[in-house]
Protein backbone atom coordinates (compact mmCIF):
# COMPACT_ATOMS: atom_id res chain seq x y z
CA UNK A 1 0.00 0.00 0.00
CA UNK A 2 2.79 2.77 1.30
CA UNK A 3 4.92 1.43 -1.72
CA UNK A 4 1.80 2.45 -4.44
CA UNK A 5 1.33 5.75 -2.90
CA UNK A 6 5.04 6.49 -2.91
CA UNK A 7 5.16 5.23 -6.58
CA UNK A 8 2.05 7.71 -7.39
CA UNK A 9 3.88 10.88 -5.15
CA UNK A 10 7.06 9.85 -7.43
CA UNK A 11 5.62 10.01 -10.51
CA UNK A 12 3.37 13.17 -9.68
CA UNK A 13 6.77 15.20 -8.31
CA UNK A 14 9.08 13.47 -11.59
CA UNK A 15 6.06 15.26 -13.86
CA UNK A 16 5.60 18.54 -12.09
CA UNK A 17 9.89 18.68 -12.64
CA UNK A 18 10.19 17.29 -16.23
CA UNK A 19 7.01 20.11 -16.92
CA UNK A 20 9.07 22.72 -15.11
CA UNK A 21 6.58 25.46 -15.49
CA UNK A 22 3.68 24.43 -12.88
CA UNK A 23 6.11 24.89 -9.70
CA UNK A 24 8.27 28.01 -11.05
CA UNK A 25 5.08 29.78 -12.20
CA UNK A 26 3.30 29.43 -8.40
CA UNK A 27 6.84 30.03 -6.93
CA UNK A 28 7.23 33.22 -9.73
CA UNK A 29 3.25 34.08 -8.81
CA UNK A 30 4.12 34.38 -5.13
CA UNK A 31 7.31 36.35 -5.29
CA UNK A 32 5.25 38.67 -7.51
CA UNK A 33 1.93 39.21 -4.82
CA UNK A 34 4.11 39.92 -2.20
CA UNK A 35 6.28 42.42 -4.07
CA UNK A 36 3.01 44.20 -5.44
CA UNK A 37 2.50 45.47 -1.74
CA UNK A 38 5.27 47.58 -0.87
CA UNK A 39 4.63 49.67 -4.12
CA UNK A 40 1.37 49.76 -3.65
CA UNK A 41 1.43 50.83 0.12
CA UNK A 42 5.07 52.69 -0.19
CA UNK A 43 8.14 51.85 1.69
CA UNK A 44 7.25 52.64 5.25
CA UNK A 45 9.03 50.07 7.19
CA UNK A 46 6.29 50.65 10.09
CA UNK A 47 3.45 49.40 7.90
CA UNK A 48 5.29 46.68 6.03
CA UNK A 49 6.20 44.70 9.30
CA UNK A 50 2.46 45.27 10.57
CA UNK A 51 0.90 43.62 7.30
CA UNK A 52 3.86 41.40 6.32
CA UNK A 53 2.76 37.99 8.25
CA UNK A 54 -0.81 38.58 6.67
CA UNK A 55 0.62 39.31 3.48
CA UNK A 56 2.77 36.47 3.02
CA UNK A 57 -0.01 34.04 4.20
CA UNK A 58 -2.46 35.03 1.51
CA UNK A 59 -0.11 35.47 -0.89
CA UNK A 60 0.68 31.82 -0.58
CA UNK A 61 -2.99 30.81 -0.38
CA UNK A 62 -3.87 32.39 -3.82
CA UNK A 63 -0.46 30.88 -5.20
CA UNK A 64 -1.68 27.41 -3.74
CA UNK A 65 -4.90 28.15 -5.85
CA UNK A 66 -3.33 28.70 -9.24
CA UNK A 67 -1.98 24.97 -10.15
CA UNK A 68 -5.19 23.22 -7.74
CA UNK A 69 -7.01 23.00 -11.14
CA UNK A 70 -4.34 20.78 -12.37
CA UNK A 71 -4.17 18.36 -9.80
CA UNK A 72 -7.10 15.49 -11.17
CA UNK A 73 -7.64 17.51 -14.22
CA UNK A 74 -4.49 16.28 -16.28
CA UNK A 75 -5.15 12.68 -15.29
CA UNK A 76 -8.29 12.79 -16.41
CA UNK A 77 -8.16 14.23 -19.78
CA UNK A 78 -5.33 11.77 -20.88
CA UNK A 79 -7.30 8.83 -19.46
CA UNK A 80 -5.33 7.90 -16.36
CA UNK A 81 -8.02 8.93 -13.95
CA UNK A 82 -10.03 5.81 -15.26
CA UNK A 83 -7.27 3.80 -15.52
CA UNK A 84 -7.01 4.94 -11.37
CA UNK A 85 -10.53 3.90 -10.93
CA UNK A 86 -10.04 0.47 -12.41
CA UNK A 87 -7.39 -0.65 -10.81
CA UNK A 88 -6.79 -2.44 -7.76
CA UNK A 89 -5.84 0.68 -5.82
CA UNK A 90 -8.01 2.06 -3.90
CA UNK A 91 -9.36 5.50 -5.25
CA UNK A 92 -8.68 7.14 -1.97
CA UNK A 93 -5.30 6.14 -1.59
CA UNK A 94 -4.97 7.67 -4.80
CA UNK A 95 -6.18 10.96 -3.63
CA UNK A 96 -4.33 11.00 -0.80
CA UNK A 97 -1.03 10.30 -2.41
CA UNK A 98 -1.99 13.48 -5.01
CA UNK A 99 -2.40 15.81 -2.60
CA UNK A 100 0.61 14.85 -0.94
CA UNK A 101 2.26 15.17 -4.10
CA UNK A 102 0.86 18.68 -4.72
CA UNK A 103 2.03 19.70 -1.26
CA UNK A 104 5.40 18.65 -2.11
CA UNK A 105 5.43 20.43 -5.56
CA UNK A 106 3.66 23.37 -5.01
CA UNK A 107 3.64 24.47 -1.14
CA UNK A 108 7.31 23.26 -0.16
CA UNK A 109 9.04 25.88 -2.79
CA UNK A 110 6.48 28.38 -1.72
CA UNK A 111 7.75 27.70 2.23
CA UNK A 112 11.53 28.00 1.12
CA UNK A 113 11.06 30.92 -1.02
CA UNK A 114 9.12 32.63 2.35
CA UNK A 115 12.58 33.69 4.33
CA UNK A 116 13.27 36.17 1.24
CA UNK A 117 10.08 37.57 1.03
CA UNK A 118 10.00 38.08 4.75
CA UNK A 119 13.18 40.40 4.66
CA UNK A 120 11.82 42.22 2.24
CA UNK A 121 8.00 42.88 4.27
CA UNK A 122 10.47 43.87 7.21
CA UNK A 123 9.26 40.66 9.32
CA UNK A 124 10.57 41.22 12.16
CA UNK A 125 13.38 38.33 13.36
CA UNK A 126 11.72 36.71 15.96
CA UNK A 127 9.20 36.04 13.41
CA UNK A 128 11.16 34.26 10.94
CA UNK A 129 11.17 30.46 12.60
CA UNK A 130 7.26 30.43 13.16
CA UNK A 131 6.13 31.62 10.29
CA UNK A 132 7.97 28.88 8.55
CA UNK A 133 7.07 26.37 11.07
CA UNK A 134 3.80 27.57 10.96
CA UNK A 135 3.64 27.27 7.07
CA UNK A 136 4.49 23.68 7.45
CA UNK A 137 1.96 23.02 9.39
CA UNK A 138 -0.99 24.65 7.68
CA UNK A 139 0.19 24.37 4.02
CA UNK A 140 -1.13 20.51 3.98
CA UNK A 141 -4.45 21.55 5.03
CA UNK A 142 -4.36 24.13 1.71
CA UNK A 143 -3.31 20.82 -0.70
CA UNK A 144 -5.90 18.24 1.14
CA UNK A 145 -8.74 20.96 1.09
CA UNK A 146 -8.04 21.78 -2.58
CA UNK A 147 -8.02 18.06 -3.47
CA UNK A 148 -11.67 17.76 -2.22
CA UNK A 149 -12.30 21.08 -4.64
CA UNK A 150 -10.07 19.69 -7.47
CA UNK A 151 -11.91 16.13 -7.26
CA UNK A 152 -15.23 17.95 -7.08
CA UNK A 153 -14.56 19.99 -10.46
CA UNK A 154 -12.77 17.86 -12.27
CA UNK A 155 -15.20 16.82 -15.18
CA UNK A 156 -15.92 21.04 -15.63
CA UNK A 157 -14.60 22.46 -18.74
CA UNK A 158 -13.99 25.82 -16.52
CA UNK A 159 -13.56 24.73 -12.82
CA UNK A 160 -10.77 26.73 -12.39
CA UNK A 161 -13.00 29.59 -11.20
CA UNK A 162 -15.48 28.09 -9.34
CA UNK A 163 -13.06 26.22 -7.49
CA UNK A 164 -11.51 28.84 -6.05
CA UNK A 165 -14.86 30.16 -5.16
CA UNK A 166 -15.64 27.13 -3.31
CA UNK A 167 -12.11 26.87 -1.76
CA UNK A 168 -10.92 29.89 -0.69
CA UNK A 169 -13.75 30.17 2.28
CA UNK A 170 -12.56 27.19 3.29
CA UNK A 171 -8.95 28.28 3.78
CA UNK A 172 -9.49 31.24 6.25
CA UNK A 173 -9.13 28.79 9.30
CA UNK A 174 -5.79 28.34 7.99
CA UNK A 175 -5.44 32.07 7.52
CA UNK A 176 -6.50 32.81 10.75
CA UNK A 177 -4.49 30.45 12.92
CA UNK A 178 -0.99 30.78 11.04
CA UNK A 179 -1.11 34.84 11.18
CA UNK A 180 -2.44 34.35 14.94
CA UNK A 181 0.44 31.93 15.72
CA UNK A 182 2.98 33.77 14.20
CA UNK A 183 2.23 37.35 15.47
CA UNK A 184 2.37 35.64 19.03
CA UNK A 185 5.35 35.04 18.42
CA UNK A 186 6.55 38.05 17.64
CA UNK A 187 4.46 39.77 20.10
CA UNK A 188 7.07 37.34 22.58
CA UNK A 189 3.65 35.28 23.23
CA UNK A 190 3.24 31.64 23.74
CA UNK A 191 1.84 30.17 20.04
CA UNK A 192 1.51 26.95 20.97
CA UNK A 193 -2.46 26.80 21.12
CA UNK A 194 -2.92 28.29 17.56
CA UNK A 195 -0.42 25.91 16.16
CA UNK A 196 -2.16 22.87 18.14
CA UNK A 197 -5.14 24.03 16.00
CA UNK A 198 -3.44 24.92 12.78
CA UNK A 199 -2.37 21.43 12.87
CA UNK A 200 -5.58 20.06 14.39
CA UNK A 201 -7.06 21.57 11.09
CA UNK A 202 -4.30 20.12 8.92
CA UNK A 203 -4.92 16.35 10.24
CA UNK A 204 -8.36 16.64 10.18
CA UNK A 205 -8.44 17.70 6.51
CA UNK A 206 -5.78 15.51 5.85
CA UNK A 207 -8.62 12.86 7.59
CA UNK A 208 -11.32 13.81 4.92
CA UNK A 209 -10.28 14.52 1.93
CA UNK A 210 -9.23 10.92 0.27
CA UNK A 211 -12.90 10.10 1.20
CA UNK A 212 -14.23 12.86 0.17
CA UNK A 213 -12.56 13.82 -2.94
CA UNK A 214 -12.84 9.61 -3.86
CA UNK A 215 -16.64 10.38 -3.69
CA UNK A 216 -16.33 13.35 -5.85
CA UNK A 217 -14.23 11.56 -8.20
CA UNK A 218 -16.52 8.47 -8.64
CA UNK A 219 -20.03 10.27 -9.09
CA UNK A 220 -18.03 12.93 -11.17
CA UNK A 221 -17.00 10.71 -13.60
CA UNK A 222 -19.95 9.21 -14.65
CA UNK B 1 -33.46 -13.56 -9.36
CA UNK B 2 -31.29 -16.51 -8.28
CA UNK B 3 -32.02 -18.65 -11.19
CA UNK B 4 -30.88 -16.07 -13.60
CA UNK B 5 -27.24 -16.25 -11.74
CA UNK B 6 -27.22 -20.08 -12.01
CA UNK B 7 -28.45 -21.29 -15.27
CA UNK B 8 -26.26 -21.39 -18.61
CA UNK B 9 -23.31 -23.00 -17.10
CA UNK B 10 -20.99 -20.66 -14.64
CA UNK B 11 -18.21 -19.80 -17.15
CA UNK B 12 -19.92 -17.74 -19.06
CA UNK B 13 -20.17 -13.61 -18.80
CA UNK B 14 -24.15 -12.49 -19.18
CA UNK B 15 -24.93 -9.68 -19.41
CA UNK B 16 -29.61 -8.91 -19.06
CA UNK B 17 -31.62 -6.43 -19.53
CA UNK B 18 -29.08 -3.74 -19.43
CA UNK B 19 -30.38 -0.21 -20.21
CA UNK B 20 -28.13 2.68 -20.33
CA UNK B 21 -29.15 6.19 -19.71
CA UNK B 22 -26.94 9.46 -20.39
CA UNK B 23 -28.47 13.04 -19.70
CA UNK B 24 -32.54 13.10 -20.42
CA UNK B 25 -32.00 9.91 -23.11
CA UNK B 26 -31.91 6.60 -23.64
CA UNK B 27 -28.93 5.33 -25.05
CA UNK B 28 -29.98 1.37 -24.84
CA UNK B 29 -32.53 -0.84 -23.55
CA UNK B 30 -33.03 -4.49 -22.47
CA UNK B 31 -29.53 -5.56 -23.88
CA UNK B 32 -28.49 -8.58 -23.49
CA UNK B 33 -25.05 -10.48 -24.37
CA UNK B 34 -22.74 -13.82 -23.38
CA UNK B 35 -19.26 -14.04 -23.67
CA UNK B 36 -18.08 -17.63 -23.03
CA UNK B 37 -13.99 -18.06 -22.60
CA UNK B 38 -12.16 -17.81 -25.65
CA UNK B 39 -14.72 -15.95 -27.75
CA UNK B 40 -15.01 -12.55 -28.75
CA UNK B 41 -17.60 -9.79 -28.92
CA UNK B 42 -17.66 -7.47 -31.59
CA UNK B 43 -20.05 -4.01 -30.90
CA UNK B 44 -21.12 -2.95 -34.14
CA UNK B 45 -23.33 0.01 -34.98
CA UNK B 46 -23.21 3.62 -35.54
CA UNK B 47 -21.54 6.80 -33.45
CA UNK B 48 -23.59 7.38 -30.78
CA UNK B 49 -25.40 3.82 -30.29
CA UNK B 50 -23.61 2.82 -26.89
CA UNK B 51 -20.54 1.18 -27.67
CA UNK B 52 -18.45 2.89 -24.78
CA UNK B 53 -21.38 3.28 -22.66
CA UNK B 54 -21.55 -0.42 -22.88
CA UNK B 55 -17.95 -1.10 -22.52
CA UNK B 56 -17.94 1.63 -19.29
CA UNK B 57 -21.22 -0.07 -17.73
CA UNK B 58 -18.91 -3.58 -17.75
CA UNK B 59 -16.03 -2.04 -16.68
CA UNK B 60 -17.64 -0.49 -13.53
CA UNK B 61 -16.98 3.26 -14.95
CA UNK B 62 -20.97 4.17 -15.65
CA UNK B 63 -24.08 3.10 -13.33
CA UNK B 64 -26.71 0.86 -15.47
CA UNK B 65 -30.12 2.04 -15.09
CA UNK B 66 -31.06 -1.49 -14.78
CA UNK B 67 -30.22 -5.07 -15.67
CA UNK B 68 -27.89 -7.28 -14.04
CA UNK B 69 -24.25 -8.93 -15.35
CA UNK B 70 -22.87 -12.01 -13.90
CA UNK B 71 -20.12 -14.45 -13.96
CA UNK B 72 -19.89 -17.64 -12.17
CA UNK B 73 -22.76 -17.43 -9.98
CA UNK B 74 -21.88 -13.75 -8.68
CA UNK B 75 -23.26 -10.40 -9.68
CA UNK B 76 -20.30 -8.44 -11.22
CA UNK B 77 -21.83 -5.26 -11.94
CA UNK B 78 -20.22 -2.38 -10.14
CA UNK B 79 -17.90 -5.05 -8.27
CA UNK B 80 -14.62 -3.37 -8.15
CA UNK B 81 -12.35 -5.93 -6.65
CA UNK B 82 -13.48 -8.49 -9.31
CA UNK B 83 -13.71 -5.98 -12.24
CA UNK B 84 -9.80 -4.87 -11.14
CA UNK B 85 -8.67 -8.54 -11.12
CA UNK B 86 -10.45 -9.49 -14.04
CA UNK B 87 -10.99 -6.77 -16.43
CA UNK B 88 -8.17 -4.91 -18.81
CA UNK B 89 -10.08 -1.87 -20.22
CA UNK B 90 -8.61 0.16 -22.97
CA UNK B 91 -10.67 3.25 -23.40
CA UNK B 92 -10.65 6.02 -26.61
CA UNK B 93 -7.49 7.52 -24.47
CA UNK B 94 -4.49 5.75 -24.01
CA UNK B 95 -3.88 6.70 -19.93
CA UNK B 96 0.06 7.56 -20.74
CA UNK B 97 1.74 10.30 -19.34
CA UNK B 98 3.32 12.52 -22.50
CA UNK B 99 6.05 14.01 -20.21
CA UNK B 100 7.16 9.91 -19.34
CA UNK B 101 8.58 7.57 -21.36
CA UNK B 102 6.62 4.46 -22.20
CA UNK B 103 8.40 2.31 -20.39
CA UNK B 104 8.46 4.74 -17.19
CA UNK B 105 4.17 5.02 -18.09
CA UNK B 106 4.08 1.36 -18.63
CA UNK B 107 5.83 0.17 -15.19
CA UNK B 108 3.65 2.54 -13.36
CA UNK B 109 0.51 1.24 -14.52
CA UNK B 110 2.42 -2.43 -13.92
CA UNK B 111 2.69 -1.16 -10.15
CA UNK B 112 -0.73 0.47 -10.01
CA UNK B 113 -2.36 -3.19 -11.27
CA UNK B 114 -0.06 -4.94 -8.97
CA UNK B 115 1.21 -7.72 -12.02
CA UNK B 116 4.94 -7.84 -12.97
CA UNK B 117 4.41 -9.24 -17.19
CA UNK B 118 7.59 -8.80 -19.39
CA UNK B 119 7.25 -5.18 -20.79
CA UNK B 120 10.00 -5.39 -23.48
CA UNK B 121 8.67 -8.47 -24.70
CA UNK B 122 4.93 -7.45 -24.74
CA UNK B 123 6.46 -4.25 -26.60
CA UNK B 124 8.14 -6.32 -29.13
CA UNK B 125 5.15 -8.43 -30.15
CA UNK B 126 3.01 -4.96 -30.64
CA UNK B 127 6.57 -3.59 -32.75
CA UNK B 128 7.32 -0.82 -29.96
CA UNK B 129 10.48 -1.59 -28.33
CA UNK B 130 12.24 0.64 -30.07
CA UNK B 131 10.42 3.43 -28.60
CA UNK B 132 10.12 2.15 -25.47
CA UNK B 133 12.88 4.96 -23.50
CA UNK B 134 10.72 8.27 -25.65
CA UNK B 135 8.75 10.54 -24.14
CA UNK B 136 5.25 9.83 -25.22
CA UNK B 137 4.82 13.22 -26.62
CA UNK B 138 7.37 12.20 -29.38
CA UNK B 139 5.09 9.76 -30.60
CA UNK B 140 2.89 9.49 -33.16
CA UNK B 141 -1.07 8.48 -32.66
CA UNK B 142 -0.44 5.10 -33.92
CA UNK B 143 2.58 4.83 -31.63
CA UNK B 144 1.39 6.13 -29.04
CA UNK B 145 -1.99 3.50 -29.38
CA UNK B 146 0.58 0.64 -29.72
CA UNK B 147 2.23 1.60 -25.95
CA UNK B 148 -1.17 1.77 -24.48
CA UNK B 149 -1.74 -1.86 -25.94
CA UNK B 150 0.97 -2.99 -24.78
CA UNK B 151 -0.52 -2.17 -21.60
CA UNK B 152 -3.19 -4.35 -22.24
CA UNK B 153 -1.05 -7.28 -23.11
CA UNK B 154 0.69 -7.06 -20.04
CA UNK B 155 -2.43 -6.44 -17.66
CA UNK B 156 -3.23 -10.30 -16.05
CA UNK B 157 -6.75 -9.93 -16.52
CA UNK B 158 -8.52 -12.11 -18.83
CA UNK B 159 -11.63 -10.48 -20.19
CA UNK B 160 -10.53 -7.24 -22.82
CA UNK B 161 -12.69 -4.14 -23.54
CA UNK B 162 -10.86 -2.52 -26.15
CA UNK B 163 -13.04 0.89 -27.11
CA UNK B 164 -11.44 1.39 -31.10
CA UNK B 165 -8.28 -0.41 -30.48
CA UNK B 166 -7.23 0.45 -34.15
CA UNK B 167 -7.59 4.35 -33.90
CA UNK B 168 -4.50 5.77 -35.81
CA UNK B 169 -2.65 2.01 -35.90
CA UNK B 170 -1.28 1.71 -39.67
CA UNK B 171 -2.27 -1.64 -41.68
CA UNK B 172 0.23 -3.44 -40.12
CA UNK B 173 -0.17 -2.57 -36.82
CA UNK B 174 -4.05 -3.92 -37.20
CA UNK B 175 -2.97 -7.41 -38.08
CA UNK B 176 -0.25 -7.26 -35.19
CA UNK B 177 -3.24 -6.40 -33.10
CA UNK B 178 -5.14 -9.38 -34.74
CA UNK B 179 -3.13 -12.20 -34.47
CA UNK B 180 -2.59 -11.08 -30.55
CA UNK B 181 -6.00 -11.08 -29.85
CA UNK B 182 -6.50 -14.46 -31.80
CA UNK B 183 -3.62 -15.45 -29.36
CA UNK B 184 -5.81 -14.11 -26.21
CA UNK B 185 -8.39 -15.91 -27.60
CA UNK B 186 -6.37 -19.27 -28.01
CA UNK B 187 -5.63 -18.92 -24.44
CA UNK B 188 -9.42 -19.06 -23.22
CA UNK B 189 -9.41 -15.36 -22.88
CA UNK B 190 -12.54 -13.06 -23.66
CA UNK B 191 -12.30 -9.81 -25.86
CA UNK B 192 -14.94 -7.43 -26.17
CA UNK B 193 -14.33 -4.63 -28.80
CA UNK B 194 -15.35 -1.86 -30.22
CA UNK B 195 -14.67 -1.15 -33.73
CA UNK B 196 -15.95 -0.18 -37.48
CA UNK B 197 -13.08 -1.98 -39.18
CA UNK B 198 -12.80 -5.51 -40.09
CA UNK B 199 -10.26 -6.99 -37.66
CA UNK B 200 -9.62 -10.35 -39.09
CA UNK B 201 -10.15 -12.57 -35.78
CA UNK B 202 -10.96 -16.15 -36.29
CA UNK B 203 -14.50 -16.18 -37.72
CA UNK B 204 -15.41 -18.99 -35.86
CA UNK B 205 -14.47 -17.46 -32.03
CA UNK B 206 -16.22 -14.23 -32.64
CA UNK B 207 -20.03 -13.15 -32.74
CA UNK B 208 -21.07 -9.97 -33.69
CA UNK B 209 -23.42 -7.64 -31.21
CA UNK B 210 -25.67 -5.19 -33.37
CA UNK B 211 -26.17 -2.40 -30.94
CA UNK B 212 -28.82 -0.98 -32.95
CA UNK B 213 -30.83 -3.63 -32.08
CA UNK B 214 -31.48 -2.32 -28.57
CA UNK B 215 -31.43 1.59 -29.85
CA UNK B 216 -34.27 3.59 -28.04
CA UNK B 217 -35.56 6.69 -29.71
CA UNK B 218 -38.35 7.29 -27.98
CA UNK B 219 -37.52 10.26 -25.48
CA UNK B 220 -38.57 9.17 -22.25
CA UNK B 221 -40.08 11.16 -19.83
CA UNK B 222 -39.53 14.01 -17.19
CA UNK B 223 -40.47 11.65 -13.87
CA UNK B 224 -38.19 9.53 -15.31
CA UNK B 225 -34.91 11.75 -16.21
CA UNK B 226 -35.45 12.98 -12.75
CA UNK B 227 -34.65 9.52 -11.62
CA UNK B 228 -31.56 9.56 -12.74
Amino acid sequence: MLKLACAIIMRDVRLSLRHGSASTMVVGFFIMVVTMFPFAIGPEQNILQRISVGVIWVAALLSCLLSLDRMFQTDYEDGSLDQFILSPVPLELVVLAKCIAHWLTTSLPLIVITPILGIMMNLPEQGFMPMILTMLIGTPALSFIGGIGASLTVTLRRGGTLLSLLILPLFIPVLIFGVLAVKASIGGYPATAHMMLLLGFTLFSAAIAPWAGAAAIRSGIE
Amino acid sequence: MSNIFDDKGPDILKGQNLTCIRGDRIIFSNLDFELAAGRALILNGANGSGKSSLMKIIAGLLPAQSGIMSFEGQDILGNKDWISHNICYLAHKNGMKPEMTVAENLTFWANMENHHGDIRKEATKIGIEHCLDLPVCYLSSGQARRAALTRVLCHPGEIWLLDEPTVGLDMAGVSLLAGLMNEHLDRGGRILAATHIELGLDPAKSAMLPMTDFRQTTPIGLEESLLC
